[in-house]
């Protein structure tokens, strides 16, 4: 989110779910809502049978891809040079907005400058994607009254996923397709509360709010209603904290209701990077892979057991409601009041909502929420004010950077950081089922669910399992500089050949053992989407 | 410029294009009906939602007529009743009528107006279905005989999530709802969403994880947001006795209208999983030794602060989850800023 953030201002989708079905073209990139996020799904199927044009970017022939107009099957990683290209076609053939250009961007010119070098005929060659479809899907886009761009972790999880997401945000600058009602940028988000979680200040530069750690004025404000003194040091990422630790510098780690040790890229070196941290606390409501390296564990409450909020990926805080009593007796918020207590640092609240009283008086975004006012619909942030009623679609007037203009970033082709070659031929994508559920510790408990989605398999496409004779459920070796993994192969033709898919939803099946080292730079995301590998038969001796 | 209706006496202004059901639905005037939801198109099924409108000799289904400038609009009426009965006996006539034992009961849309407007299947005695009831699959239970044709869950599965699992199959009396070649529910041919089973208005379609659990009217519901996804679904926990034994809609939720997928609405039995950590744990010599609250917690405030003490507070912080809640996270931003006095704090995945 660090790119949208970049490029206008926050990093939050820009308009509201229930705007969808007014969508005149829909350009779904590195996304695929009927598994990832099916109710999502629902309201853009609203628009598709409305009529709107739809462009699916995804190397996977997924549902929406066999229904597309235009289906660009680009390779994993050449976001960029495509959407490089797509602006290339708008700008040459005059078909931006150059009054939206005029009046609410800057930069434009070394955008110019550098999408000069990214003709179709270059494109093709970087993407695999025939120029003609990039020059229509171009068309599409740019001619609609309203355009709206919905990404999801195909554009953030790889090493240049900040700057995918900046690619996207100038094609929809070049455009004007930004600040109106269906019109604008959705990301789709993972996990239920990521939104919430990045407003709110577990980031190590900024305090809850997006309020940078290093500015003064809001550091004393929070020190003001914290009484304490907040260092001004911006601190280490996750998986800066697990570096260090693997080097014995870094000694202690509390880890809140994750799992890294199955779900992060890398798991060998996240692995030792556990075994060799000093102390280790786990809060989760399983047993993962993580826990086993903890030092004390501790339990944690479902979403049934207490009372809160999420913040949903359209900037919606709702309420969640205790419906039976936590099953170990306390949830999240108490018992990180009462450690803290017991450390020396005074934290007492009856009930969450007086947390979130507190949150409204040092966050501006969500200085107008407070419980009582979050009963029905929730409240999309911004909301400063107790009398504002939330904001449904963002940047109608300005953009939330200084000065209030949107900012073009020139950008660069880089591609995936591991490239297949002949020993690792194939590109590993991964990416979740509509069944199941990261690590799949909640789904794989519930009746029928295990049931009708046992277990990992690898998806590969015909021609790819005839050349290497895979049946349809046969079990394979797969392979990486890393490690390896076998599991089951299912033949289908959403894969295209030369690309493999894995979930990372089995405990038995380790898919994060495959994938490679490879992160944003920026904001530490790994590169989940690309990997090398490859894939041989495997026979029982 | 709005078009101006009378509805039993009173008028209404109306903005934009709506039916006759849509007005008297937003004004509060109850009509009833059996094959609408607001989730799909109008279809006009169920003679149920008939109206009378001043100059036409024949009454209206309202669901599917548009408001036109100047109608008046009568929903009560003895004809109107009359001609409700004479639907409701004739959906009835082929209906089990096991309502002691139906798992819909208290529910069941059909029940209420069998109950309000006075009638039974005794009417029309004639052949009726006498089909098996199937569980082919581990979510669904589908009961054909309780079906009233209504074409809800074939509309909801075409329409909304544009799944084609099932269709109405058959011809005259034979006609169901049912899959390609009546065979079984997979994953080939169904996402095991639920939405034939919420749309269902009578006990044909159930879940079939809460039968036998519970009827609705004996369930504690607890509206609240599903901890799967970040599209942020509302919906209601059925609970009864401390369990969490049902997930049902909520139509009024902004996200998702009452619609829902498989995790959202299948994807609750983890929270009463026999594998839960139920107790803090502390391992000593490699084992992990169950503890008290005060135990586990006096000991990890200990150690934090030894270690920050040692080393200095840059060397110790702490994961957040973007599965916790907004109160949660700010906490532990919170706690590690003040109680460690570092900013090592971060959201685990980023994704």
């Amino acid at each position: 989110m660090a790119g949208l953030a970049t490029s206008l201002g926050a990093g939050a989708a820009t308009n509201s779910l229930s705007q969808m079905p007014d969508i005149d073209t829909l350009f779904l990139f590195g996304s695929n809502p009927t598994e990832g996020h099916p109710i999502v799904s629902l309201w853009l199927k609203k628009a598709l049978r409305r009529g709107a044009k739809l462009i699916v970017g995804d190397p996977r022939k997924t549902w929406m891809a066999k229904r597309a107009d235009v289906w660009l099957n680009l390779r994993p990683g050449s976001n960029i040079a495509m959407l490089n290209g797509l602006i290339h076609v708008i700008l040459q053939n005059g078909w931006e907005n150059r009054d939206f250009i005029a009046k609410r961007t800057e930069g434009f010119d070394e955008l110019f400058a550098k999408v000069r070098e990214y003709d179709p005929g270059r494109v093709e060659d970087l993407t695999g994607v025939p120029a003609e479809k990039i020059i229509e899907a171009a068309r599409l886009y740019s001619h609609a009254d309203k355009a709206m761009i919905v990404y999801g972790l195909g554009v953030t999880e790889h090493r240049t996923g900040t700057e995918n997401a900046m690619a996207i945000a100038n094609l929809a600058l070049v455009c004007g397709q930004l600040g109106r009602p269906s019109t604008g940028i959705m990301a789709l988000r993972g996990q239920n509360n990521v939104q919430g979680a990045s407003d709110l200040g577990p980031l190590p530069a900024t305090l809850p709010g997006y309020q940078p750690v290093s500015d003064e004025k809001v550091r004393s404000k929070f020190e003001q209603a914290w009484k304490v003194k907040i260092s001004p040091k911006p601190g280490l990422k996750s998986v800066e904290m697990l570096d260090e630790c693997k080097r014995g510098n870094f000694k202690g780690i509390f880890i809140l209701g994750e799992d890294p040790a199955q779900t992060d890229p890398d798991l060998h070196h996240v692995r030792a990077a556990l075994e060799a941290t000093e102390f280790l606390v786990v809060q989760d409501i399983f047993h993962t892979e993580t826990t086993r390296f903890a030092d004390v564990i501790l339990p944690g409450a479902s979403f049934a057991e207490k009372d809160g909020t999420f913040t949903n990926g359209e900037r919606r805080v709702q309420r969640v409601r205790k419906a039976i009593e936590p099953v170990a007796g306390m949830a999240e918020w108490q018992v990180l009041s009462r450690l803290s207590t017991l450390m020396g640092y005074q934290m007492h609240y009856n009930h969450p909502s007086e947390i979130m009283d507190e949150i409204a008086g040092l966050v501006p975004i969500y200085g107008g929420i407070s419980y009582d006012r979050l009963k029905e619909k929730g409240i999309q942030w911004p909301c400063p004010t107790k009398d504002h009623p939330g904001t449904t679609t963002l940047y109608t007037d300005l953009f939330s950077r200084p000065g209030g203009l949107a900012k073009f970033v020139a950008l660069d082709h880089k591609g995936p950081g591991e490239v297949p070659d002949e020993q690792y031929p194939f590109v590993l994508i991964t990416g979740r089922i509509r069944e199941h559920y990261n690590n799949g510790s909640m789904t794989r408990r519930c009746a029928g669910i295990s049931e009708v989605v046992p277990e990992e398999l690898l998806e590969i496409s015909p021609e790819d399992a005839d050349a290497l004779q895979i049946t349809d459920g046969g079990f394979v070796t797969v392979s990486s500089r890393r490690g390896e993994i076998r599991v089951k192969a299912k033949v289908t033709k959403r894969s295209q050949p030369g690309n493999v898919f894995l979930t990372f939803h089995h405990r038995d099946a380790l898919t994060n053992i495959l994938t490679s080292e490879y992160r944003d730079p920026i904001t530490g995301t790994p590169e989940y989407k690309s990997c090398a590998v490859r894939i041989d038969r495997y026979t029982l001796a | 410029m709005g078009k101006k209706v009378t509805i039993n006496g009173t008028q209404f202004t109306v903005e934009g294009d709506r039916t006759i059901l849509d007005v008297c639905r937003e004004s509060g005037i109850r009509v009833p009906t059996l094959c609408h939801d607001e989730r799909l198109e109008p279809y006009g099924g169920c003679r149920l939602c008939l109206v009378e409108v001043k100059g036409i000799p024949r009454p209206l289904a309202s669901c599917t007529t548009p408001v036109q400038d100047g109608m008046e609009i009568i929903t009560e009426s003895e004809t109107l009743t009359r001609l409700r009965k004479m639907s409701l006996s004739l959906i009835l006539s082929n209906h089990p009528n096991d309502c002691m034992c139906c798992e819909e009961a208290g529910a069941c849309a059909l029940q209420e107006l069998a109950y309000e407007y006075d009638v039974d299947g005794r009417r029309f005695a004639g052949e009726v279905w006498d089909l098996p009831v199937r569980e082919d699959n581990p979510f669904i239970t589908y009961e054909p005989n309780k079906c009233i044709l209504c074409a809800r869950c074939t509309r909801i599965c075409q329409e909304v999530v544009m799944a084609d699992t099932i269709e109405l199959t058959g011809r005259g009396f034979n006609t169901m709802p049912d899959t390609a070649y009546r065979g079984p529910r997979t994953l080939e041919n169904c996402e095991f969403c639920g939405q034939c089973v919420s749309t269902c208005p009578t006990g044909a379609l159930t879940d079939r994880k809460g039968r036998g659990k519970g009827r609705a009217p004996r369930m504690k519901k607890v509206k609240t947001t599903c901890s799967y996804c970040g599209t942020g679904c509302n919906f209601f926990l059925n609970v009864k006795d401390g369990r969490v034994v049902k997930v049902t809609s909520d139509y009024d939720a902004p996200v998702n209208r009452g619609n829902l997928c498989i995790k959202g609405r299948y994807g609750y039995d983890f929270i009463h999983s026999d594998e839960r950590i139920k107790t803090p744990l502390i391992k000593k010599d490699g084992k992990f030794v169950e503890a008290t609250w005060d135990e586990a917690l006096g000991l990890v405030a200990n150690r934090f602060t030894e270690l920050i003490q040692k080393y200095g507070p840059d060397k110790v912080g702490g994961f957040s989850s973007s599965r916790c809640t907004n109160e949660e996270n700010y906490l532990l931003a919170k706690w590690v800023r003040c109680a460690i006095g570092s900013n090592n704090v971060d959201n685990c995945a980023r994704v």
